[in-house]
């Protein structure tokens, strides 16, 4: 009943389908030569790529309704696309499929400063909310580190999350309503502009499912008061433990950070390399905790975190003197990436969370798989909510090299899976982590999943082959999640 | 999480009704059967699947059985001074997080710092045809497969039968002072609520009734100072009393026959034009009406505005409670409902008469 194996032939040829897309759009909003669809053949993933068929982008919800009516008449796959930036290879083309780019829906439809809500477009960019509502003193929370090029209906399908979440929540807990086209064509509101909704909660449903269920085309976010002040502390240690230690011992004294960042030694020397933020070279691991809120409360639990840090064994605590001191340490921690992506020519960005209290043998056992694997890995963590991105260093170009980091990856989310935690904190499951969730759930939660997709796309045209692997497919992976004993799969034969 | 002996037999129960196409009647405390459609169904009693199965002061990190008594969770919470942040209602001292959970209640908090929802991290549960299910886990941050774990929260048990939860708990403020300020209207309170939510102020719950705003804030002692000398109001010494009394429904706005209705509403939409007596809670986005005017009426003026109703006591509980939905989203539940308990075994119509 539940199959999404890649549709292998199309109903149509290629030049129908053009013939009738360019019927419902302007012309410049339909691609179809090799030269134009070269951009949209991969996301961030960039080791995973495919052309699509045909890209097409729509200028109003109208258009996306005629489009998805046009597919869902050929049943052809579609897979909806913001800004690409997505790091688990979501938005990669189908074949035979129509990719859907939702980058011209860019307007801010509407902003209530008293209520604190804005009414966007899917392929409004992330900052771009923030700057839009700045001059009220307003801001939208959630900020993953891409936010100058990610869009927000981007970071809906994926749940993103950023360095404030700790406190501010992800992307779910910061949106009211959405409205969606259905597979079918037709315009659904899902949630309400009210804190709730009559009946289940669809809109958490629909917040992270990929591109799965629906297409996304209009959100209601949530807007909080830039708070009066922010301050940053960074404590360096000899020791990732004692870092460990010091996270926990803050959140148990009662005090939540903005933001509580964790770095090791070869991602604060790359970072210092890049941004000469003043990082202390010589660490085994550095923390950044930043407090915001009132002034009182501010100066309050820094006095408290600094002694936390100090009592802790940190080597140094430094309080950002000043806005620019501030800034500063954070361009450190924010350029993280692009500063390790300068230490080899090619790094893979991991994304596990695991809970707190086993960081330093997490961080020991990827130690472990480094020597094993032969390669290098820096480790830049969410310390706060557990969310490690260890990035492994590579060359694409030697023979070999990127299957061995896909192994030692997977490794890594396994190990993630084991102490309790997740194959994925905030980049989603895409293509990439396809095989690992059958790490993560057993057959019936898959099933349970094919089940839902089921109620929302029949015919499993929406982003097919992502985010919820066939049981075949985990069959044939082999790793399977052995629940209390029992034979995995055993309704294998069903499928 | 979940242990065998306790689950077995709940598992068992549930299997047989499949087979058998009987319908349950999911229940623990009972302190929320008036809530919602008449229940029907034989009873599947979940209190006896109790319990705390691990707690993390550290981790803030927090799972239960789903029959575990709130207060008992609330003072294993306190002893570390730690709270469930979305402040659940008991309507009961026999309430459950089990209940609370699938009918999504949150308290005076709840527009501050999170729903019910918002807190859960990951659960346990048995659809439809007994399979004991996983879903979300016991980290804050997980993306993994779609989030069938928020889902569950206010299904009213019509998806799966949850077994236990796993909630994000954070730390209790230390200090909070409440002001009220009086002679207000609905209009002006609203307007105040959200310009004061609209500033950086620790701003922790705010109400208003017969003409008085209730405004709380929570932090650290310095704040609270802060606040009491720069906003204008009289300090309210019972404070925990009135918003205990908000909270369980048990302040004198709640006494009398008239039918009351709870009234989801942007925060800042105006006041439906019903007749009848309004306390505003949640800065505006929960109202709760004492009125007889007709349901139709109230219903279309609350959806008009972006909100939706449900009437929590004196209507027809054979009728519809909860706002009827547009037509495509009806399909939808119809459909999830399907996904999960295909013999509509579970709570059935409890929610909608069609679920
Ligand atoms: C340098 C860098 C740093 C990053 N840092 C973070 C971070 O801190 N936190 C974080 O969470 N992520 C981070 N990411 C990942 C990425 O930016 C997020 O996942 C982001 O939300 C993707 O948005 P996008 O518009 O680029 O979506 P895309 O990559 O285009 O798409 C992502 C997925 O969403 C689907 N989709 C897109 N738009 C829609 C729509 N309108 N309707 C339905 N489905 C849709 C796609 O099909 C795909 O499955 C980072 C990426 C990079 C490259």
């Amino acid at each position: 009943m539940f199959n999404y194996d890649p549709h292998p032939v199309a109903s149509i040829s290629k030049a129908d389908l053009v013939t009738q897309l360019l019927a419902l759009l302007p012309r410049d909003c339909v691609l179809f030569e090799a030269e134009d669809l070269g951009p949209y053949e991969c996301d961030g993933l960039s080791a995973y790529r495919q052309l699509p068929w045909v890209t097409v982008l729509p200028h109003t919800v109208a258009q996306v309704q005629a489009v998805m009516r046009l597919c869902y008449q050929h049943q052809l796959p579609v897979v909806a696309r913001g800004a690409g930036t997505g790091l688990s290879g979501g938005a990669l083309p189908h074949p035979n499929g129509v990719l859907l780019s939702l980058a011209k829906l860019k307007s801010i439809l509407s902003v209530d400063v008293l209520g604190r809500t804005a009414r966007v477009q899917p392929g409004v960019r992330n900052l771009a909310i923030s700057q839009a509502v700045a001059a009220h003193g307003l801001y939208y929370a959630p900020d993953p580190s891409s936010q100058i090029a990610c869009t927000i209906g981007g970071n809906v399908a994926e749940n993103s999350g950023g360095v404030h979440c700790l406190k501010y929540g992800l992307t779910v807990h910061n949106i009211l309503q959405i409205k969606i086209v259905s597979v079918d064509g037709e315009l659904l509101t899902i949630g309400s502009e009210a804190f709730d909704s009559a009946g289940y909660d669809l809109l958490a449903l629909m917040t992270g499912s990929e591109g799965m269920l629906g297409v996304i085309v209009e959100i209601t976010v949530r807007l909080l008061p830039v708070p009066e002040q922010a301050q940053v502390v960074l404590a360096a240690f000899d020791d990732v433990a004692q870092a460990a230690t010091a996270v926990a011992d803050i959140i148990t004294a009662g005090i939540i950070p903005a933001g509580l960042e964790m770095m090791d030694k070869l991602a604060i020397n790359a970072a210092e390399d890049y941004a000469h933020a003043g990082y202390p070279r010589d660490a085994e691991a550095i923390l950044l905790c930043e407090l915001d809120g009132m002034r009182e409360d501010v100066a309050d639990q820094i006095m408290r975190v600094q002694a936390i840090l100090t009592r802790v064994g940190a080597t140094e605590v430094r309080l950002a003197a000043d806005e620019a001191a501030r800034a500063l340490l954070w361009k450190g921690r924010k350029s993280a990436f692009p500063a390790v992506g300068r230490l080899s020519p090619d790094y893979y960005c991991m994304d596990g969370t695991i809970p707190r209290r086993h960081l330093p043998v997490v961080l020991r056992r990827i130690a472990e798989l480094s020597a094993q694997y032969g390669l290098a890995v820096a480790n830049v963590f969410h310390a706060g909510d557990g969310n490690l991105h260890p990035l492994i260093l590579y060359d694409a170009n030697k023979e070999g090299e990127l299957e061995q980091v896909e192994a030692f990856g997977g490794k890594i989310l396994e190990l993630c899976v084991e102490v309790g935690g997740s194959i994925t904190g905030e980049h989603g499951v895409g293509m990439e982590k396809i095989n690992q969730m059958c790490v993560q759930f057993d057959a019936l939660a898959l099933t349970q999943f094919h089940a839902i997709k089921y109620a929302f796309d029949p015919k499993g045209l929406l982003n097919p082959g992502k985010a919820v692997p066939t049981l075949h497919r985990c069959a044939e992976f082999g790793a399977m999640h052995v629940h209390r004993g029992q034979v995995p799969f055993p309704e294998l034969e069903r499928f | 999480m979940v242990e065998l002996d306790l689950t077995a037999d709940l598992q068992q129960q549930v299997a047989q009704a499949y087979r058998t196409k009987t319908p349950l009647n999911i229940c623990a405390g009972n302190t929320k059967a008036f809530y919602g459609r008449q229940a029907t169904g034989q009873k599947l009693d979940v209190s006896g699947h109790s319990g705390i199965l691990s707690y993390e002061p550290s981790e803030l990190v927090l799972t239960a059985r789903a029959g575990t008594p709130l207060t008992h969770i609330e003072a294993a919470l306190s002893a570390h001074g730690q709270m469930l942040a979305f402040e659940p209602p008991h309507w009961g001292n026999a309430a459950t997080i089990g209940g609370t959970l699938a009918c999504n209640l949150s308290g005076p908090r709840r527009v501050y710092t999170g729903s019910a929802r918002d807190f859960l991290l990951g659960c346990h549960v048995l659809n439809g045809q007994a399979d004991l299910l996983h879903f979300g886990g016991e980290v804050m941050k997980n993306v993994a497969g779609y989030d069938a774990a928020r889902l569950m929260a206010g299904a009213m048990g019509t998806l799966g039968v949850l077994l236990d939860v796993s909630l994000k708990v954070l730390p209790m403020p230390l200090h909070k002072l409440t002001l009220v300020q009086t002679g207000i209207c609905a209009a002006d309170a609203l307007v105040k609520m959200n310009e004061l939510a609209g500033k950086a102020l620790p701003l922790s719950a705010s109400a208003w009734v017969n003409g008085d705003l209730y405004l709380r804030f929570s932090g650290a002692a310095s704040t609270i100072a802060a606040v009491k000398q720069n906003l204008a109001g009289d300090a309210l010494a019972e404070d925990e009393a009135f918003w205990l009394a908000i909270r369980e429904l048990q302040h004198g706005f709640f006494e009398g026959e008239l039918p009351l209705w709870r009234i989801a509403l942007p925060q800042v939409a105006v006041q439906p034009e019903v007749a009848g007596d309004w306390l505003i809670e949640w800065g505006g986005a929960q109202r709760w009406l004492r009125s007889d005017a007709p349901a139709e009426l109230i219903r279309a003026q609350v959806a008009a505005l972006g909100g939706h109703a449900a009437i929590l006591h004196g209507g027809d509980r054979t009728g519809e409670i909860f706002q009827p939905l547009s037509a495509g989203v009806a399909l939808l539940h119809q459909r999830l409902k399907l996904a999960f308990d295909p013999a509509r075994i579970l709570n059935p119509r409890r929610m909608y008469e069609n679920l």
